[in-house]
This record gives structure tokens, sequence and C-alpha cells, in this order.
């Protein structure tokens, strides 16, 4: 076998290899992007059942009713709230009136169905989608940042 | 005062790294011995100031020396010994001078057992080093110093995030650094190599050690990460394609498409281009790790800093490493010229498929980690890309990959005799198709993948072993010949078995714990029994403990099978005070089998409690397969052959004993 030859082979294997992987990328790619939307995001650029998204913004305050494992609760951004159900244990520091980023999909009736629910790390910290959101609502108080 | 002999001590490792950087790559270029040696002992000196700073640090988190404003910000004084110590390195700052610690250490390794490299290339990659050094000095001292004082000094310390307070992560951090930073040996040997302009097998026998060394520290502080999101975040998961575990796992599939490639070229003298291009791109990832992890761009607990100052510093550093370096190699790569041919079914073949599988998947994941952060550059959108993604990528790569790990070490070199193999592999195909056969009869509602996975396992798991028969003969003669056989074989030989016998022990974790994981999420009042994989549950109540630094609720559960005695599990809610914070300690109990795993939420106020429970059959192999594959590659690091200086020394040694029989006969 030549060098030529040899790196034909080479050449042609990479490129399938390549082929294979950008065809999985672009089949895959569209569908698992997850796209982060504020409540008052949501009724410029909404989101139709089914879709998985996150949705971040505040716990509303008096929002937040249980029953066993299930959780009903208000995410807002102080100016639109969508309601929200979780089903599960919640982050530690799941608190009315903090920050938190939901995921999941809205239900034909316009309920947000969480599949997990992310709470800040600590009682500083303010997930940064969430303060970028209430900047955007005009809603920031800086005290909270970090 | 501690802190001022820090800082100084600092400064001079910043200046001899300068110097080690500069004047041995002089040096080896006017051909000066005394420039060249120099090297040895600025990476001596370099090494013992920083351990000087790294033991300042330290001295101020055990005296909790709260002037120290890394000390104020990230310790306390209640907090216990081990936590104190981990400490150091459980913030930016410290965490930055273990690794440039780490970095030290190396470079006085390769300057200590180095002994037998050519004068100018050691040379070479000394000062690489110190480069590399520079950098990371350099951004401590001018935008992360851990010695800044704080004025007046407050009365205690702000505490470490209670989430860090934890055995497994006191020894994450410093396992994937030392896999990180190894990395950058390879990468200076690289860069050396192609200042010099020559690869030759000899430079592979040197670099892959080092390879070894990196991929298995880094396979440990990767399987250590993974624990403890299983254990610490309480949400039963162990790997989560967060941008901070690609980060970790980019470098890892690198350096073990390197460690593969380094073995062509030093058996074949071939693939010497692209084997410095994978040394350099691992490296490369290392940083580019570091980078999204230390920069504050992504949001996780990993992301301690978040001032722009740094994510500038080190995107120019990122910049300068990686872009230079592929520079001098579009440069000189053209002059080096490849070795022996191969045809595309050999082992050699075998190991380009390996690399091109790798690389890809490497590529792939690269492109899923980066891409929210460039949308979020550019059109401010804000994306986050899943794990459906990164499994409908990874997972059909890792497929064929696997199935070539069983292949590949029949083939011959140069030239290898597919059907030979696959007659020989026929048993290892029946065994496997076996083992699905039966799963399937006894569940034929089995998912797909999941039959694929054990499939896979078996294959990988069979096919290893009956290759290590071969070699041995077993079986195909007297025993004290397979005997002799493999005590005779080279132990990087051994290495290799376990560790891909490592790869398909993991397989099976992953695999048996998603499919036949089972679950019970509810509110259980005292004496409720629920029924869980086998399993029964009883719930005994909740009560409030006191821990050193915290307060916890503590559930108590019984688990029995009705057969065996039972086994009592103890989850916790803590709520820890400095800082104020709230945690869920899983209880575990980890068994072959299966692992039983509680959490326990919070009071429903009418006396029950929120819990779930798992049984999450044989996913403790996950963690098990992850340490015998470090096993195999401390094993193949063992070999003699591999070892810096071996073979003058073995060959003193023939030649001692030779003298020796000579003598008596």
């Amino acid at each position: 076998m030549t060098r030529k030859k040899r790196r034909l082979y080479f050449v042609l294997a990479g490129m399938s290899v390549l082929g294979i992987a950008a065809a999985l990328v672009l089949t895959s790619f569209e569908d698992s992007l997850v796209f982060f939307r504020s409540p008052s995001d949501l009724v410029e650029k909404p989101i139709p059942a089914g879709r998985n998204f996150r949705l971040g913004g505040l716990v509303e305050e008096g929002s937040v009713e249980k029953n066993g494992v299930v959780t009903r609760f208000n995410v807002t951004d102080l100016n639109k709230a969508v309601p929200v159900t979780f089903e599960g244990l919640l982050p530690d520091l799941f608190r009315e009136g903090q920050g938190v980023v939901a995921e999941g999909s809205f239900t034909e009736d316009g309920v947000f169905v969480a599949t997990n629910v992310l709470a800040k790390h600590d009682e500083n910290y303010m997930p940064p989608e969430v303060a970028d959101a209430l900047k955007k609502a005009g809603q920031w108080k800086p005290e909270g940042d970090n | 005062m501690v802190a001022e002999i820090g800082q100084f001590v600092l400064i001079l490792a910043l200046i001899t790294a300068i110097f080690q950087g500069v004047f041995p790559l002089i040096g080896a270029a006017r051909n000066s011995q005394p420039m060249m040696r120099f090297a040895n002992n600025a990476a001596f000196v370099q090494f013992a100031a920083i351990t000087a700073a790294f033991i300042c640090l330290t001295v101020g988190y055990i005296t909790s020396d709260f002037s120290i404003l890394n000390v104020a910000n990230n310790s306390h004084s209640l907090k216990p010994m081990l936590y104190k110590i981990s400490g150091v390195w459980g913030n930016h700052e410290g965490s930055l001078l273990l690794w440039s610690w780490i970095l030290a250490l190396f470079g006085l390794a390769v300057a200590v057992f180095g002994r037998n490299l050519p004068d100018s290339l050691k040379a070479r990659v000394l000062s690489v080093q110190g480069l590399v050094g520079v950098g990371f000095l350099m951004f401590i001292l001018f935008t992360s110093n851990p010695f800044e004082r704080i004025d007046p000094a407050p009365l205690d310390g702000s505490g470490l995030n209670p989430l860090l307070q934890d055995p497994g992560l006191a020894f994450h951090p410093p396992f994937l650094y030392l896999g990180y930073v190894g990395l950058s040996i390879t990468f200076s040997f690289a860069i050396a190599a192609l200042i010099e302009g020559k690869v030759d097998p000899a430079w592979a026998r040197w670099v892959r050690p080092w390879t070894l060394a990196a991929w298995g520290f880094l396979t440990i502080g990767i399987a250590l990460g993974s624990w403890w999101a299983y254990y610490e975040l309480g949400w039963g998961g162990w790997w989560f394609w967060d941008p901070v575990e690609n980060a970790s796992f980019m470098p890892w599939l690198a350096a073990t498409a390197l460690l593969h490639s380094a073995i062509v070229v030093e058996k074949r003298d071939a693939l010497k281009n692209w084997t410095i291009l994978l040394a350099i791109v691992a490296f490369s990832l290392s940083l580019l790790g570091t980078f999204l992890v230390r920069s504050g761009v992504l949001n996780s607990v990993h992301a301690f800093a978040t001032d722009p100052a740094r994510g500038v510093f080190i995107l120019m550093f990122l910049i300068v490493v990686i872009g230079g370096s592929l520079l001098l190699y579009g440069i000189r790569a053209p002059m080096m010229k490849g070795g022996g041919l191969f045809a595309p079914i050999s082992r050699e073949g075998a190991l380009v498929l390996n690399n091109l599988l790798l690389s890809t998947a490497t590529a792939t994941i690269l492109l899923g980690t980066l891409y929210p952060i460039f949308l979020d550059a550019i059109t401010g959108a804000k994306v986050s890309v899943g794990p459906p993604y990164f499994e409908a990528t990874f997972i059909p790569l890792a497929i064929p990959l696997i199935i070539a790990m069983a292949f590949g070490p029949f083939l011959a070199w140069k030239r290898g005799d597919l059907a030979g193999v696959v007659s020989r592999l026929k048993f290892a195909l029946l065994l496997s198709l076996l083992l699905v056969g039966v799963i399937w009869w006894q569940q034929t509602d089995t998912p797909i993948m999941a039959l694929v996975g054990l499939g896979l396992f078996g294959w990988l798991v069979i096919g290893s072993l009956l290759e290590w028969t071969e070699r041995i003969k077993l079986f195909r003669g007297p025993l004290s010949a397979s005997w002799r056989r493999m005590t005779q074989l080279p132990r990087s030989a051994h290495g290799m078995t376990v560790a891909h016998i490592g790869v398909a022990l993991v397989i099976l974790g992953i695999t048996a714990s998603e499919t036949w994981q089972t679950e019970h999420l509810g509110v259980m009042r005292p004496g409720e029994i629920v029924s869980v994989g086998g399993y029964d549950f009883r719930f005994d109540g909740a009560e409030t403990v006191a821990g050193p630094n915290y307060d916890a609720v503590r559930g108590t559960f019984l688990a029995s099978t009705g057969i065996e005695k039972g086994v009592y599990l103890y989850p916790e809610q803590r709520r820890y005070s400095d800082p104020p914070m709230e945690t869920t300690e899983a209880a575990i109990r980890p068994m072959l089998s299966a692992d039983l795993y509680a959490v326990i939420g919070e009071e429903d106020g009418k006396g029950g409690y929120a819990v779930r429970i798992y049984h999450k059959p044989f996913i403790s192999w996950i963690w098990i397969g992850a340490f015998v594959m470090f096993l195999g590659g401390a094993l193949s690091l063992s070999d003699r052959r591999l070892r810096l200086g071996a073979a003058r020394r073995a060959r003193q040694q023939e030649a001692a004993t030779e003298s020796l029989s000579g003598a008596k006969g």
C-alpha cells in the first residue's frame, strides 16, 4: 500500500465519522436546545405546549401551596406570573421571594409542569439568568446581588 | 506575617519561572550547557517557592487568620480541621495556587527523573513548563491574590459553602488538577519536539508515562466528582452533562486518544503530527476547562469568581497558549516525516479509529458546551444544551468505539487479519448474545438501549479476557508455561486488559442503574412501610440532631428484604449557620448488587415527611469500573520499559548478570 493510498483511506474514514457526527449533531441539536424565558418573555416569545424550556424568576410571595410531595407556586418577574406545579423534593433553598429556575413544559391548559427546580446554592447568590430577567422587567434590586 | 512571606515567595516564584522560561530556551538554541542546566535549578527553586507560599496560606487557614481576606471569606473558626485545610483549595485563589504548585511539582519531576533525556529536549521541556507557570503565577498575583489583607479583620470568617464540606470534594480538585496539569508535561514535550523539529519513538516513550499518569488522575478526579454529585446533591443522579463536568470530560477523552496514538508513535514511528496536535489539544482543553469553571461564565457551584478582569486575563492567556502553539504547529509540523506504512485493517488502523471516534466525540461535546456561551455573547439569547443532545451524539460514537476495543488488541501491527480475529472473537460474540437473550427472555420489555449496553459489556469483558488468555496461551499447553508467559508479559499489556475491563464495568453500572432503577416519592408517616426494588423501607420517624457546625433533621429508615436482618438508613436535612444554608444529605447503602438511597425532605405539618427512596441496581460499578481503569493505568505505568531512564539501567543489569553467570561458568 502506498502512502497516498493510505492517506486516502484515512481521509475517507475521517470524513465518514465526521459526517455521521454532523448528522447526529444536526438531528438532535434543535430539539435539545433548552431556551430560557422569564414570565414577561413568554408574552413576546411564547413557547408551545410540550416544548421543554427553562422558566426563571422569583417564587411569588404567598403563592406556595403544598399537597404531599406536589407543590404549586407562581414564578414571577414582578410584572407577570406563571403558575407552576412540581412533584418531588424541592431544593434546599427554595423559598418564597427567592430566585428560582424551573425546567419543564406547559400543559395544554397553560400550567407549567416542572421536571426539575433549581434554586440558588446559597443565600447571596442569584442565578444570572434570573438577575437579567429582573433587570429587563425593571424590578432589579441590587442588594440581592452577590 | 505569613501573608507577607507568602506574597514574597510567590513573586520570587514568578521571577524564577520567567528565567526558567527564557534562559534554557536560549541555551538549547546556542547549545550552551550551563544555560540548559540552569533549568533544573530553576525548576527546583520555583517548586520550593510555591510550596512555601502554599504552606503560608495553609497556616493562615489552620490558625484562622481572618486578617487574610481569602481566609475570612472562605473559612470559619468552628469548621472541622479537615475542611479548614481543604478550604485552602476550595476557593478560586487557593485552587489556582494548588494548580501552580502541581505545575511546579511536575516540572521538578522532569528535572529529577529526566536524567536520560537529551539535554536540549529537557531544557526546552522545562522552559515551556516555566512559561506556562509564568502565566498562572501572573494570573494569581495580578487578579487573584490569595494573600490580600483585610483591615479591620472580621471577628470570624464567613465559612465554606457546606456543599463543599465533604471528604469527596476535599480530594476531587487535587486529583483533577493532577490530571489537568499532568497534561501540561505532554504539552511541553510536544512544543519542545516542534522546536527541535524531531519526533521519534524515544520521544513517545518519554511522553507516554506522563500521559498515563495524567489520564489516571483525571479518571479518579472525574469519578470522585461524580460520586460527590451522586451522594451530596441528593438528586440521585451522578452525571448531568453540566458544562463543568464536560470541562473535565473533554480533556479526559483527548488524553485517552493521546494515550493510544502515542503507542503508534512509539511502536511504529507513525501518526507523529497527529500525536503532537493531540497533546496540544488535550492541554488546551484543560486550560479551557479551567477558564470555563473559574471565570464565572458558567452558572454553577464551581464558579467561584465573577470578576471580569479575571475572565479577560484567562482569555488572553488561552489565546496566547493555544494560538501560539497551533501557529508553531502549523509552521513546524509539515517538516516532520511520517514513518511506517500500514493497512487500514491493522493495530495501527484500530488505534486510528479509536482516535477518530474519541476526537469526534470530544468535538461534539465541545460544541454543545460552548454553544450557549457564544449564543449569549452574540445574540444575548439564553439557552442551555440539555443532556438529550449529549446522549444522542456521544452514545452512537461510543458504541463503535467499544466494539472496536475488543477487536483492536487482537490485530497485528502493520497488516491484520480481520477474518482470523472474528473467528477468535466468536466466543465473545456468542456469549454476549446469550447474555442479551437471557435478559430479554426474563423481561421482554427491556429497552433496546439496555440490551445494547449489556451486550457491549459482555462483548468487551469476554473479548478482553480472550485476548489476555490468547497471549499467555492458556489451556494450550501446561499451566506452568502459561504462568511463565503471564509473568513475562509486559505490565502494560496487563494494564490494557484491566483498563478495558474497567470501561466494561462502567458500562454495566450505567446501563443497569438507568434501566432497572425504581423509586418511591411521597409523604411518609412514622411506622409506614413502602416497598422499593424488593426492599421494604420502614420509616421510623425523624429527630433533630446537632452536628459540629449545623443542626439537622435526621430520619430513620429500616430497609429489609425479609430474609436478611435489614439495614438502617439515616438521611439528613442539614441547616448550617456559617454561611447560613441548608443541604440534603442522602443516606446511601452501597452494595455490589444495588444501592439503597434515601432522602428526607420537609415535614408536611401533619407529622409526615416528604421522602424519596431509590433502589439503583449495580450503580456502584460505575465507580468501581473507574477505579479499575485507574488501576489498569497504574499497572501500565509500573511497566519498567516506560520508566524514564529504565533502558540504561536494564542494560547495565543485563551486563551485570551476564558477567556473573560468566564467572560461574
